[in-house]
């Protein structure tokens, strides 16, 4: 099965979302996956792929071809990943939240 | 003085997940205890528990709302939806901010923990679940009930064993009170029958061990009683200012009027007197009566050697040698739901109050004498109840004390 398919087929069965609903187009917003959805995708992305994405990766992915495109880059080149991971966080814009809301 | 009145209640227990079969069950002196089956009880040394049955979260959750529930929370969400409906109340706009949920849970999301402890330690997992955090919050329960209800007043959640939905309903109570609010879904919840809280409970030498007939373990005030039984389950209560639920022309079960907290400051494990006692006077005073006013106590009644004789020793401390109260250990039927305890006790007396009729201690065969009260035993008992206080006393020396009264009810003072 392709990675694409594979993608869709896991945030499908993970958010208990009618397979045909999710495209290659959707964005997580559209699929009604918030912040913390996404986050439990990252981890089922994870397991399924026995990989580990880093945080300023994982944070960045909103949208089903991202994702796609992200994972395609990390299975193709891993240690491209490892690079991003050890760059230095961009600096957030004023007003914007951490992903994971108030502890 | 604000007073605060009871419009709503909600159960999930294991003697019934309504009111209704709640309160037949009490009555009918059914017991909720038996084989543990939520887990695999081979391994234990205590094989019994008062599950909650036939419990089913397809039926109240969809698929992806379940994913973020630990069992303590469904339970919760689900007595209060309950209390909700029963009391038919849906606030506006302006009352939502004056709205809040206190919610007491002795152990929280201990299943939710347990399954990562298993993740990580038996399975080597290197990363957990990412709802582990907010599944097992004890506040969680407190927050899918304000989030489900939109209760934006002041909400939080009580951690104090035995005691917690008491002293959450008591902080709920003062909140109304005082002005802080005008409503609040309070009670409590807790789910605690996994492997590790069993052995863990296992070790302190208090659980009852069932024998032949699981369904008679828990004995309060008999002598022959051989400790508790844990259980799990929520009660959810909805309570109202008195003006606010007479101006929507709201059902009143009973007014609750007294509150009573304190601390035995002294042992972990073994109860004072002192404590408990205080506890009882002060939430009769603050009720306005005086302790010949008080018909019938829900006793803490766990069942233990110690308590039963301790809490029988305290009662007469406040009410005299031979007072003619009756009191009741419901326990022996729902078992000890932990943080949930208090709530459904206090549900039994308010419920003894509305109906005049007063739920058994179950399984009681031998009179011991340090424990010489009228325990209604093995029948429910019809009389008339004007007032009545549920006791908690937790682990930790931390006691409440919750008073009750018809609304028409003056006392004696």
């Amino acid at each position: 099965m392709s990675i694409d398919e594979r993608v869709m087929g896991l945030i499908a069965r993970e958010q208990h979302l009618d397979r045909n609903k999710v495209t290659i187009d959707s964005t997580f917003e559209e699929l009604g996956i918030d912040s913390l959805d996404g986050v439990y995708i990252m981890f089922a992305l994870e397991e399924e792929f026995r990989i580990s994405i880093p945080d300023s990766v994982a944070r960045q992915m909103k949208s089903v071809r991202q994702v796609v495109d992200d994972l395609t880059r990390y299975l193709e080149n891993p240690e491209a990943f490892k690079a991003e991971a050890a760059a230095p966080l961009p600096v957030k814009p004023a007003g914007d939240t951490p992903s994971g809301g108030a502890a | 003085m604000r007073r605060v009145v009871v419009t709503g209640l909600g159960v999930v227990s294991a003697i019934g997940n309504s009111v209704h079969e709640f309160w037949a069950g009490l009555l009918a002196c059914r017991s909720g205890i038996g084989l543990i089956t939520r887990i695999d009880p081979a391994d234990l040394n205590i094989k019994i528990a008062a599950e909650v049955k036939d419990f089913d979260p397809d039926r109240f959750f969809t698929p992806k709302r379940q994913d973020y529930l630990d069992r303590f929370s469904q339970f919760a969400l689900v007595a209060a939806r309950q209390a909700m409906e029963d009391a038919g109340f849906q606030p506006t706009d302006e009352q939502a901010h004056r709205f809040g949920a206190v919610i007491g849970s002795g152990m929280g999301g201990v299943g939710t923990c347990e399954t990562g402890y298993r993740q990580m330690f038996e399975k080597g997992a290197q990363r957990l679940h990412p709802f582990t955090i907010p599944k097992m919050m004890h506040n969680a329960a407190a927050s899918h009930i304000s989030m489900e209800f939109g209760c934006k007043g002041p909400s939080m959640s009580f951690t104090t064993a035995c005691s917690s939905a008491a002293h959450a309903i008591g902080s709920a109570f003062h909140m109304i009170r005082h002005g802080q609010a005008d409503a609040a879904l309070s009670g409590g919840s807790d789910a605690p029958i996994v492997f590790g809280v069993m052995r863990a409970w296992e070790s302190m030498r208090v659980l009852a061990p069932g024998g032949a007939d699981p369904k008679r373990a828990c004995r309060p005030f008999s002598r022959d009683r051989e400790g508790l039984v844990l259980g799990e389950g929520a009660g959810i209560l909805l309570l109202e200012e008195y003006e606010q639920a007479r101006a929507r022309g709201a059902g009143i079960y009973a007014e609750l009027a007294g509150y009573g907290a304190t601390s035995d400051a002294a042992h972990l494990t073994q109860p004072g007197s002192e404590g408990p006692r205080r506890a009882m006077q002060l939430a009769i005073e603050e009720a306005g009566l005086n302790p010949e006013d008080i018909d019938y106590i829900n006793a803490h009644g766990t069942a233990t050697l110690t308590n039963d004789a301790n809490e029988t020793f305290s009662i007469k401390e406040v009410f005299g040698s031979r007072p003619r109260l009756v009191v009741s250990s419901t326990k022996s039927m729902h078992g000890h739901a932990m943080g949930a305890s208090g709530a459904l006790e206090l549900i039994a007396t308010v419920l003894a109050i509305r109906h005049g009729v007063i739920p058994p201690t179950a399984n009681y065969t031998i009179p011991d004498p340090d424990c010489d009260l009228d325990y209604a035993p093995n029948q429910a008992r019809e009389k008339c109840v004007r007032a009545a206080a549920s006791n908690s006393f937790a682990f930790g020396g931390l006691n409440a004390v919750l008073v009750a009264k018809d609304l028409d009810f003056a006392g004696s003072r």
